[in-house]
Parts: structure tokens; sequence; C-alpha cells
């Protein structure tokens, strides 16, 4: 499928043809809002999306697996509560730790619904401050050796939109200290922290690194005159979250860096 | 018909955002007598005919399971109430 920018000549980047071979599957439950963000960037990076139902019953033969953005089942037990007891969830947890570790990436309710699930420790809660936030959020790359991070340098800062009203990480201590130790901070904000999270936390992972849950939205920066930079002129940010998906398609057709 | 009472509250670790917004709210309506508030959730299961050992049992693990996150409540009650 081509994708035709919206506006003249702003497209992205020229996304490698050998990684069309690449399938990320992309999950949408009822509720679910940034599917079709999170397909097209999948499309704008190079690779095939192939999109995946809350109740389908196995995951096909795609290659790594998106978890979009929204209110799954309206978040109305608790954020990601009931979508991990759907059976795609339990394809997806018993996939992401085979021995084949399928990478998994939990974009904010994704995060949410991982966390319940219990591939990433820890939970999430309501903001600090109660009210829902939306902006850009200039985030710390710390580990860029996870399957959805090799294509950004440890220590790289992006920028990338944050919109969330349950986006406070809490876990306790004693997690929190192994999460440190272990490298599996993969980011952390940078100048401000939107919602609370404990030690400024915006995203984790597994111990294999094959699954990574963040609050903020990478799949909303991938394309040139949609990013943060059109919104407040950052600069160089609107395709801050393209390497997320360049990452794993790199990782998956092999011969990443 | 009776039904099983589940409580879930969170965490005394845990910070509550929801009960402080409202402990913040209390003393501006004139009570003033309230130093800490927290919010939890009441769950209601009906049951068709008898509560036995075994619907108890289930019971208390949808509560450990779904109905609360261990990492952030604690299930402090579950009970039989007749209708």
């Amino acid at each position: 499928m081509t994708e035709l920018p919206l506006i003249g000549e702003a497209i992205a980047v020229a996304a490698e043809p050998r990684l069309a071979g690449a399938r990320i599957g992309v999950v949408t439950f009822p509720g679910t809002l940034d599917d079709r963000d999170a397909a097209r960037a999948v499309r704008l990076a190079g690779g095939t999306a192939v999109p995946l139902w809350h109740a389908d019953t196995t995951l096909g033969d795609v290659d790594a697996v998106v978890i979009p953005g929204g209110f799954s089942y309206g978040d109305y037990l608790r954020a990601g509560a009931i979508a991990r007891f759907a059976p795609l969830m339990s394809k997806i947890i018993d996939a992401a730790n085979s021995d084949a570790k399928l990478p998994v990436l939990g974009i904010c309710n994704g995060f949410q619904i991982l966390t319940e699930s219990h591939l990433l420790p820890g939970s999430m809660i309501k903001n600090d401050h109660l009210k829902f936030m939306c902006r850009d959020q200039v985030l710390r790359v710390e580990n860029s050796n996870t399957a959805w991070t090799l294509d950004y340098e440890a220590g790289q800062e992006i920028t990338v939109p944050l919109k969330n009203q349950d986006g406070q990480y809490i876990a306790d201590e004693k997690v929190l200290d192994a999460l440190e130790a272990e490298g599996r901070v993969v980011f952390r904000y940078v100048g401000f922290n939107p919602n609370g999270s404990r030690r400024d936390i915006a995203g984790i992972s597994n111990a294999a690194g094959n699954v990574v849950g963040l609050m903020p939205h990478p799949e909303h920066a991938v394309e040139v005159g949609f990013g943060p930079e059109s919104l407040d002129g950052i600069g160089g940010s609107d395709t801050d979250g393209l390497g997320f998906f360049t990452s794993v398609l790199n990782k998956i057709v092999g011969g990443n860096k | 018909m009776p039904r099983i009472v589940v409580d879930v509250m969170p965490k005394p670790e845990i910070l509550d955002p929801q009960g402080k917004a409202i402990v913040g709210a209390l003393p501006r309506l004139g009570f003033t007598s309230f130093s800490s508030v927290r919010q939890g959730k009441r769950f209601e299961l009906t049951v068709e005919g008898e509560v036995t050992d075994a619907i108890l049992a289930q019971a208390r693990e949808a509560a450990e399971t779904l109905l609360s996150n261990p990492v952030i409540e604690d299930v402090v009650n579950v009970e039989v109430v007749e209708a």
C-alpha cells in the first residue's frame, strides 16, 4: 500500500525495500485509538503492518507486535486490566516469553496492558496532578540495546508527543533499583516529569529486551510536517519516533548495526 | 439473591491521587475533621442460588487476578451479603 503525503512534498524518509518482508502485527481492542497511526508508522518505516483483532486466537506469522494506545474496553476497571485477558493477549504473552522472544512494543495504553500482563513490572496510576496531559515531550534514550531502540544512540534525546491520564509509573523501590541496575529503564523524561512517574521513568523493558513499554507516542512522530516540530518549533523532532519501527524492522531482517 | 462483596483499596504505600484530591476538597465545603482520604472500589458479585465454598473461592481468585492489581491494590474484604 502506498502512503500519500497529506501535504505536498512532506514525506518522511525513503524506506528500504528490504524491510518490506518484515511483518509487524498491530493489535486492536475495543477502544483502541492509535492502531491506524501505529500501522502507518510501520509502513512509513518500510515494513508490512498486519492488523490483529483482540479476539483472534492466533498471531499468524507476524515477526513483532505493537500494542497501541487508546482506552481498551473503556479502561473501566483499571487501565489495561480487561485487555490483559483477551484471547490474543495470552498468545502475545506466550510468544514474548518463548525462546523466539517475539518483539512486543506497548505504547501508552499498550504499556498499561503490558504491566497488567506482568510482561513488564510495576503499574500505571493516575497522573499525580489528576489531569489529562497532552504535550511534546523530550525523552532520553537510556538503553539502545532493546529490540525497539537499536537505531538510537544511548543518551540520545528525542521529542515525541505524550498524551495520557494514567501515566504515572510506579513500582516498589526494590523493583526500581533492579530496573536501574539491569539497564531496563529504556526512556526517561527530560526537563519535565509530566505525570509524577518514579525516577522520571517514561519506558522500561523486560530482561531480554524484546518487550518494551512507554507512555509517550513515537508513532505520532514519524512524518515530516506532522511531528512535534510543527507545533512548537523544537526542531528536528518530526520523525524522532521512526527509530522504534526501523529498529525492530532491521532486527527482523538481520544486518542491524 | 446473595451477593459476594469484594472491597479493593490502593496499597497504603501507594500515593492515591484521587484520595488526595478529595481530602483537598473537603475543607472547602466546611468538613475540616478529616486529615486523609483513600478511595477504593467495591464490587458486588451476584450469585444465582447458594454461595458454596467453591463459589466463594472463585470470587477470591477473581478478586486477586482481575478485580485488583496486586502491584498497587489490596483486596481488603470478601464477604457474602444476603439480599
